[in-house]
């Protein structure tokens, strides 16, 4: 459980989340041929100013549940990750609560993509179950290997356990197994298979206004909280020289969030039944392989 | 204010519970009965059984959206346009269901159940697996792993071509 937490940490975190979530668009914005990185924040404003766009029997109940579980299930998987020493909501089972958190976007999408009445966001948010049933497994294998090495579900007991030698390091199946499965919980770039263009947006088509950027700045909370929790699990939390440890946090994770955007712009989308295939086939034993790899170094 | 939660989460699982059953739409009592079970998860956090209270709030999050894809396919009207109920047969579903609850309201009452011997372990879940498993446990871990590599190269060798060919 570690040492309580500080106040400031429990006001810092929405603003933490934001800043993040603000860089990372101005970054993609940059990434993108010809974008400028204050296009999102216009964007985000006009947005807010824009009026709401209704389908005919829109089930508007679930739409909107869907839409604000997105950020929100975003910063409540944030609540548990150590932002430097201790996280905002110390639990001894961390690991789980931030994999049942990220799950939640299974219900945002597919809610979303449901309530609007509308065959492409209906079509998008199928997709997103399929590729949830894709990438979890080795998802949860990945979590599982570095709770395993560290003999905790604690997030601050794996970062602790790290002292030696990052887990990145000596699992590395498992790390780019977890950078993989981020993209994918994000749906982003190469996992944004449910808004691709094939069909026209897919599960945000119909929103507009403020839901509109509710969806969108979720996303990329999501992303963020993915490459904040790499963080602890993977590169020894916020252990490093010279600088206090809630700056190494920081630093770790924009050194994961900053390729996880770069790589958006880089990389086409790839159809969800070939990632299925891949995912089932290559990847879920790798994760195996490694855990049992794992599992032998612990035990003895 | 554990009072309170507990009256909160435990009026409103049987709220969702009984929503199931009013709403005129598979996708709103799919999302009913979540809520439903996710006020039951949060019931055990309260009590104080952390890993099993956040593993219940994960799976049936993941199973009720795998389950929504298959209650709705299975709808006689899938898109779903068409107002629909979940009662059907209400007189015998009445009988049963008044039944049921009958006899389990009279199994806790009548019951004689032991009274508390020690104090709560500090780390129930890990009581629990030595409970269970006890010196067995490598011998259940990789039970449990080879039935998982099973079940998943069956799924895999079971859908090699998908109903509209190979994923190539």
């Amino acid at each position: 459980m570690g040492e309580a937490t500080p106040v400031w940490a429990v006001v810092a975190l929405p603003l933490v989340l934001a800043g993040l979530i603000c860089s990372a668009a101005a970054l993609d914005a940059v990434f993108c041929a010809g974008g400028r990185p204050a296009d999102p924040l216009r964007e985000g404003v006009r947005l807010l100013l824009q009026q709401r766009r209704r389908t005919r029997g829109a089930d508007l109940l679930l739409m909107r549940a869907g839409v604000i579980s997105l950020p929100v299930a975003a910063f409540l998987a944030a609540m548990v990750i150590p932002l430097g020493a201790a996280p905002v909501l110390p639990s001894s089972v961390g690991v789980v609560w931030f994999n049942a958190m990220e799950v939640v976007a299974w219900a945002s999408l597919w809610l979303t993509g449901w309530g609007a009445d509308s065959a492409f966001p209906l079509i998008g948010g199928y997709r997103f179950l399929a590729q949830g049933l894709a990438y979890e497994l080795p998802h949860m294998f990945a979590l599982i290997t570095a709770a395993l090495a560290a003999g905790s579900l604690d997030l601050g007991a794996v970062a602790a356990a790290q002292e030696g030698l990052w887990f990145a390091v000596w699992m590395p199946v498992a790390f780019a197994v977890y950078l993989l499965s981020a993209l994918a919980m994000a749906f982003w770039g190469p996992m944004g298979h449910p808004l691709a263009g094939d069909v026209a947006g897919g599960v945000p088509l119909e929103l507009a206004g403020p839901d509109r950027l509710l969806f969108f700045a979720g996303r990329l909370a999501l992303l963020a909280v993915a490459a904040a929790a790499a963080v602890p699990l993977f590169l020894g939390g916020g252990a490093g020289p010279w600088l206090p440890a809630w700056a190494w946090s920081l630093v770790k994770t924009y050194a994961v969030l900053v390729p996880l955007v770069w790589v958006r712009q880089r990389v086409p989308v790839v159809r969800m039944d070939r990632f299925m295939q891949v995912a089932w086939t290559v990847l879920i034993p790798a994760t195996l392989l490694q855990m049992l790899v794992v599992g032998l170094v612990v035990l003895d | 204010m554990q009072v309170v939660a507990f009256w909160a989460l435990a009026v409103a699982a049987v709220g969702f519970g009984a929503a199931v059953f009013a709403v005129n739409s598979m996708a709103r009592a799919t999302f009913a009965l979540l809520a439903s079970f996710l006020c039951a998860g949060g019931e055990l956090l309260l009590l104080g059984l952390a890993y099993p209270g956040v593993l219940t709030i994960l799976m049936m999050i993941m199973e009720m959206l795998v389950m929504a894809v298959f209650m709705i396919m299975y709808m006689m009207d899938p898109g779903g346009l068409m107002p629909m109920s979940m009662v059907h047969g209400r007189r015998g579903a009445l009988a049963i269901a008044a039944g049921v609850f009958a006899a389990l309201a009279a199994g806790i009452v009548l019951t004689p159940w032991p009274h508390r011997q020690g104090a709560p372990p500090r780390d129930p879940a890990f009581a629990l697996g030595e409970a269970v498993m006890g010196p067995k446990m490598p011998v259940m871990m990789v039970a449990g792993v080879a039935i998982l590599a099973t079940m998943i190269a069956s799924v895999v060798l079971a859908t090699g071509r998908g109903r509209y060919g190979g994923a190539e």
